[in-house]
């Protein structure tokens, strides 16, 4: 039986990339994400580990070698933060088009600059487009169970693709907290071996990461594409079964009493769980409000988000990143653009909060409800970055 | 739900503190949070960690502002860092000193408990190092009776495991010293 323990939630994720018994780990150390990578090096020094830990001079490199060593076979896990992975993102693009299943954990925190070691998503938006399966965990234990689920999906033979899962850096890296580890032998059979249909083999010698002339190039793009669109099915039916064989069930797009909701406040991490406070206070005033989780970051799970905000009259969507000069952030244009040819469609405004580690308090949520409340009274968006928790 | 706010020095086991009351509470059953202030901490300068407890899961991921009790590891602290701000009335201060709790109680306004204890001497009579985080969570416990004394030694005697039989002789001498007013 899964024990129920008290542990740092950086280890609890280590342990994850233990149970799946990966065979390479290449990463560079940098706060918040430093203790996972640590705790994984003990393991192979100390044996616990059957691994190659590659160490190298910097992220950039830490990549490359994961997406060498997956192109090889191996089960790869890597894991970063913020600089690092703006320094990874040249190969993050080589990773999926390559086809290789590397599984990132990505302690989610700020840019420079100013310099932060502190969280918000500003690191996970930049690398949108890179190709990647991006997922949020909401909390410790969802952080140990889909870096478990990662390997699961990313080697699906119908997928192959690189998983970055996001947690909250520090805000949950840093966190001892109850959690519900698996014993190894719960875990026999849950991961087999993966087996690279197309691994480099030197007995039978193939290229791979030729270079793309223009007759090519746009159909490989186009094969990228629907690959990740395609993984969907692959993550659902992971989704799926991790819950029936154990119990905690998860869902491309999480709910929060939002089914009868007039305001839905979306979210994305570890925000989630501390909002559904937010709204438990506000019902108690009699105002119906709700939470819709945007887990699922890519592929973009466009219907389900579809079908769990059409009922709302408004829609405060959170972004945890600032996109300089345009809509106030990536997710906010992202869910207004995915409802625009709905005949029947909420009214949508956003707000950014917690740059840099800026604390969300109750009352910050609150009056990110507020703002949906105005809007719907005065149809006027309050400012096109409407930033919660500023000081003035 | 319980909030704590540990106030140290770099190296003198506040976080230590945090992490094992978490850990003990998390081992009878209950949710708890610890964390230490994420910052850059420094040997020797002043540093906080935090602990929630509570019966149900706990969902907020803020800071502690409002603590209902505040541990200070080390007495030199009170002159540069206001280690009672924002504490609730009727909260606890479990403060390492030499002074009787009601004098401090007097003298830092506590609108709540103190206790007391000389951790420091008692650190450096049983471990001979001035670590006080073990001493502290006896005397905390004193107050109020957060979690089991048995369940938090065990989680004691682990984490010291190379001196755990004096870790425990000090915990349990500060649990008999530390005095209270109410």
């Amino acid at each position: 039986m899964a024990k129920r323990v008290g542990m740092e939630v950086s280890i609890a994720i280590a342990e994850a990339a233990r149970q799946a018994n990966v065979d390479v780990v290449s990463a560079y150390p940098i706060t918040p994400q430093t203790h996972i990578v640590e705790h994984l090096a003990s393991l192979v020094a100390d044996g616990e580990l059957d691994a190659e830990y590659i160490t190298v001079e910097s992220e950039h490199t830490a990549m490359s070698a994961c997406v060498g060593a997956a192109a090889a076979g191996a089960r790869v896990f890597t894991s970063t933060s913020s600089q690092g992975l703006a320094l990874m993102h040249e190969i993050l693009y080589l990773a999926p088009s390559l086809r290789t299943p590397v599984v990132m954990a990505l302690a989610n925190r700020a840019l420079s600059g100013p310099i932060s070691i502190w969280n918000d998503h500003s690191d996970v938006m930049g690398q949108r487009d890179t190709g990647w399966i991006s997922i949020f965990a909401n909390n410790g234990q969802e952080a140990y169970d889909l870096t478990l689920m990662a390997f699961k999906i990313g080697e699906h033979p119908d997928v192959l693709l690189p998983v970055m899962v996001n947690f909250d850096g520090f805000i949950l890296t840093h966190v001892i907290e109850p959690l519900y580890m698996f014993e190894d032998e719960e875990l026999e059979g849950y991961l087999p071996p993966f087996e690279y249909k197309y691994k480099l083999d030197t007995d039978n010698p193939m290229t791979l990461g030729p270079v793309g002339l223009p007759d090519v190039y746009t159909e490989a793009k186009k094969q990228q594409d629907v690959a990740i669109r395609n993984s969907r099915k692959v993550i659902d039916e992971v989704l799926k079964e991790f819950g029936e064989n154990f119990g905690r069930k998860y869902n491309p797009i999480e709910h929060y009493k939002s089914d009868d909701a007039d305001i839905i406040l979306l979210t994305q991490g570890s925000v989630t769980e501390a909002a559904e406070v937010a709204v438990d206070a506000l019902r108690e005033q009699g105002k119906k409000v709700g939470i819709v989780e945007l887990r699922l970051w890519r592929p973009f799970p466009f219907q389900d988000l579809i079908d769990a905000l059409v009922n709302a009259k408004c829609v405060v969507v959170l972004d945890r990143c600032i996109s300089f000069g345009g809509q106030a952030g990536p997710v906010l244009s992202e869910v207004r653009s995915a409802l625009y040819h709905e005949p029947k469609r909420p009214m949508v405004v956003g707000c950014v909060a917690g740059l840099g580690g800026r604390d969300i308090s109750l009352e910050n949520y609150i009056e990110m409800f507020e703002i949906g409340e105005n809007f719907l009274k005065t149809g006027k968006e309050p400012e096109i970055v409407k930033i919660v928790g500023l000081r003035e | 739900m319980v909030e704590l706010r540990f106030h140290g020095r770099g190296g003198q086991g506040a976080v230590t503190s945090a992490e094992l009351l978490a850990l003990a509470a998390i081992e009878e059953g209950k949710y708890a949070q610890a964390f230490p202030s994420f910052g850059a901490e420094r040997r020797g300068a002043p540093v906080q960690a935090f602990t929630r407890i509570s019966d149900t899961p706990i969902k907020t991921r803020t800071g502690v502002y409002h603590p209902d009790m505040v541990v200070v590891l080390d007495p030199t602290l009170l002159g540069s860092v206001p280690v009672t701000e924002g504490m609730k009335e009727g909260g606890i201060l479990a403060i390492n000193t030499k002074h009787d709790p009601a004098e401090v109680k007097e003298k830092l306004n506590v609108k709540g408990s103190v206790v007391a204890v000389d951790a420091t001497n008692i650190a450096m009579e049983e471990l001979g190092v001035p670590i006080t985080n073990v001493v502290m969570l006896a005397t905390l416990l004193k107050a109020d009776k957060l979690v089991e004394l048995e369940v938090l030694e065990k989680f004691i005697a682990e984490r010291f495991a190379r001196i755990a039989e004096k870790e425990i002789k000090a915990f349990r001498r500060a649990y008999d010293e530390a005095r209270v007013a109410q």
